[in-house]
């Protein structure tokens, strides 16, 4: 033994040495492209059901990094994914404005519901969003917002503003920012029986649900339109341009669109494909 | 609800869904491979602090065991940065690999294992140093016998710097992106698990996380009742 | 042996930090035999060992070996106390030969001799701390063995051991001696400086103050600080013959 804490060092930097080689994901041999999206798209479960399809397929592995839509966007602009998918046109649209992204393909929506306690206490059960929100603020009860930059967030903050709300001037202890993702928000509003605007995947998969329900949904404004970018090459050079393109084709192909369809959460639809309907127009 | 968990967590566990079990290795893969670079850097770096002297080593000292407590979200976001492909290094492509969550944690840990290298050779160098140079041993030759007498509470830091990086989640979160199959440790699992709601998972891998740290705890207990027997 | 002698020593000091703890000490030593410093603690006895050892650098003076440059010389010193690795006694005393990059079958042959001339070969592999504090002294005398030294020094080498350990450390520096080995001692132990040394250097305050035959200081010392220690060491000695050492060459 006391041989062998002499030699340590040796023994040490060997030992390093082999464990960094011997890693499963050092198989350079395999083709992969890095996909930045979202939380709320990989926690539905989208991408387990999607991903294989396309792999068996084309024989690419996507590698996805799941962030909010902001930090997706950032990602893409840094060159350090190949694609990004996310759900916030108007980000989307600067994105491929500034030169970062090749092409902006819509590919599916999905759409938001409010949730909050089942006895609603605001009074804001229906098919209006602006309704129920003007109540929310009305009665200043407890609501719980992803403050992330997130897709969601961006919405939420569109929603205000369109039902009139000037959010910075009525805005107090009720209307809490958390700055974190879906699922800790939906954890905050079930902990507070709070209300909160959520994407309807993620609270499909969600189980901590507490006493909380869907009250509001249905609304068209609430529909959450997701768009496909091909990072751009001349940009970031190193982008894997051809294999990128192949996974943003078979998105918006009929394969990728029937597969999106047929995914299913407790027996509902969850994403519902529209490719080419803007183009379409 | 809280036994249904509970019962689900167990199920999990005794089943080793495998899952569970690879992104088990893939933790330990990590946080072993750091530990092991850190100290191939950080033993000899802290000894030869220890027993050289040299302008300004007051300050390096200081410097180390400031950097002990580095706090982890801090430096993946530095790694994240410099391994971007718009960073220094991003040519190298190792952004959200296991490589640069391993590069992330060897630098979390060295500071530490170095700080506390220095802190034992010196008290070493302070019962056995004299002698030593007695004997005309070179900086090097000093440096080295009192880190193998010192073997055992090194090892012991050792494992407490595992401790560290086998339980952090800031680093490997940032730089590795947490992606399905490739770089999703038990940490970063179990905060993704714990988002979705899903608990029994985030919990039976937080058990599997748990019994992991005592595990090592318990090794460090048994090496330093075993060098009190043999050597005195 | 004598071809580190005469070890001429002139001109020594040292300050550190200000404090003056050798003040131009100079002594020349001749003698083959044993030669014991003493004197009061703090006059610097243990500080002109380790240079002489050439463990400390003076601020000042010089210490030749004959006509050599200290670095040529070998030697070793022996503490009070070991410093022992966490270890085998066999590994404490291969420690020794580090510097050396000898083969691993060239140390194990040297360390087994040392070990048998001090009397721990059948021991070898026990750990080291485990040793009573005469055995541990026995390792130190085998470690400096096992480098063959021209001068072994020692610093108060049985100052912490009983009467029949310190009469067997003595039995093995004597021997080293009678090897040829030149030995210089620190000791508090003025029964032990009768025994063993051939010349005693008097060292108070950072100078050497007297310098002769052991007989002769140890029974008419003629300095002040000499006779003011021997008596506070020896207060019922009237300075009259005490026994002889019995390691004349």
């Amino acid at each position: 033994m006391d041989r062998l804490f002499r030699n340590a060092h040796r023994v040490l930097t060997t030992l390093g040495l082999l464990l960094l080689a011997v890693s499963p994901s050092s198989a350079q041999a395999q083709r992969a492209i890095t996909v930045a999206s979202t939380t709320s798209t990989e926690q539905s479960g989208l991408f387990k059901h999607l991903l294989p399809k396309f792999t068996g397929s084309t024989g690419i592995e996507v590698k996805v990094v799941a962030l909010g839509t902001g930090q997706a966007l950032d990602i893409g602009r840094r060159g350090d994914a190949d694609v990004v998918f996310v759900h916030d046109k108007e980000a989307e649209e600067k994105f491929v404005a500034d030169g970062f992204g090749v092409k902006r393909h819509e590919v599916m929506y999905n759409d938001f519901v409010v949730v909050g306690p089942k006895s609603d206490p605001a009074g804001v059960a229906g098919k209006d969003i602006q309704a129920g929100l003007r109540r929310i603020a009305a009665v200043k009860a407890p609501f719980v917002s992803r403050g992330d930059r997130s897709g969601t967030h961006a919405a939420e903050l569109r929603f205000w503003r369109d039902a009139g709300l000037n959010l910075e001037a009525i805005k107090g202890d009720w209307y809490k920012e958390i700055g974190q993702g879906m699922g800790p928000a939906l954890n905050t509003a079930s902990a507070a029986s709070a209300y909160l605007l959520s994407d309807r995947g993620t609270w499909l998969v969600f189980k901590n649900r507490g006493d909380l329900a869907i009250l509001v949904e249905g609304d068209e404004r609430m529909f959450n339109q997701y768009g496909v970018m091909l990072v751009n090459p001349a940009r970031h050079p190193h982008v894997k341009a051809a294999d990128g393109q192949r996974f943003v084709d078979w998105l918006v192909s009929g394969e990728g669109q029937k597969t999106i369809a047929e995914y299913r959460v407790n027996g509902e639809q969850l994403f519902f494909p529209n490719a080419g309907a803007a183009e379409r127009l | 609800m809280m036994q249904a968990t509970v019962a689900e967590t167990f199920a999990k566990l005794w089943t080793l869904d495998k899952e569970v079990l690879a992104i088990a290795w893939l933790s330990l893969r990590v946080s072993i491979s750091a530990v092991v670079l850190g100290s191939a850097i950080g033993i000899p770096a802290g000894a030869m602090v220890a027993i050289t002297t040299f302008p300004g080593r007051n300050g390096v000292t200081a410097v180390l065991n400031a950097f002990m407590g580095l706090p982890a979200v801090v430096v993946g976001l530095v790694v994240y940065l410099l391994l971007s492909r718009s960073g220094p290094i991003g040519t190298l492509g190792l952004l959200f690999t296991p490589t640069a969550m391993i590069f992330a944690q060897t630098i979390l840990v060295t500071p530490l294992i170095a700080a506390l290298t220095r802190q034992m050779i010196e008290d070493a160098d302070r019962e056995l140093g004299e002698q030593l140079r007695s004997m005309r041993l070179s900086v090097g030759q000093r440096a080295r016998t009192l880190v193998v007498d010192a073997r055992f509470s090194l090892v012991v830091a050792v494992l407490a710097a595992f401790g560290r990086a086998v339980s952090e989640v800031g680093a490997v979160l940032v730089v590795g992106g947490n992606i399905d199959g490739h770089t999703r440790t038990m940490t970063t699992a179990i905060s993704l698990e714990t988002q979705k709601g899903d608990l029994p998972l985030a919990l039976s891998l937080g058990f599997v996380l748990m019994a992991l740290v005592i595990v090592v705890n318990a090794l460090a207990s048994l090496l330093r009742s075993y060098a009190m027997r043999t050597y005195g | 042996m004598t071809a580190v002698l005469p070890i001429t020593v002139r001109d020594l000091s040292f300050r550190p930090g200000g404090r003056i703890v050798l003040d131009r000490l100079d002594a020349t030593i001749t003698s083959a035999g044993i030669t014991a410093l003493i004197g009061p603690n703090g006059a610097g006895k243990s500080v002109t060992l380790r240079i002489i050892d050439g463990l400390l650098q003076p601020d000042d003076g010089t210490i030749r070996f004959g006509n050599r440059l200290p670095q040529d010389v070998r030697r070793a010193l022996v503490f009070q106390r070991p410093g022992l690795l966490r270890a085998s006694i066999a590994r404490n005393v291969a420690l020794a030969l580090v510097p050396w990059k000898l083969s691993r079958q060239a140390i194990a042959e040297r360390v087994d001799q040392a070990l048998v001339a001090v009397g721990l070969a059948h021991r070898a592999d026990e750990a080291a701390r485990r040793l009573s504090g005469g055995e541990q002294q026995r390792l130190a005398l085998a470690r400096a063995w096992v480098t063959e030294p021209e001068l072994l020094l020692l610093d108060e080498p049985t100052a912490s051991l009983d009467p029949g350990a310190t009469e067997e450390i003595e039995r093995l520096i004597v021997r080293m001696a009678r090897n040829g080995t030149k030995v210089v001692l620190v000791s508090h132990n003025l029964g032990q400086v009768a025994r063993l040394a051939e010349d005693i250097i008097v060292i108070s305050r950072g100078q050497a103050v007297e310098h002769g035959p052991a007989r002769r200081i140890l029974s008419a010392p003629r300095s002040a600080e000499a006779q003011a220690y021997i008596k506070g060491e020896l207060p019922w000695i009237a300075f009259s013959e005490t026994r002889t050492a019995c390691s004349q060459p």
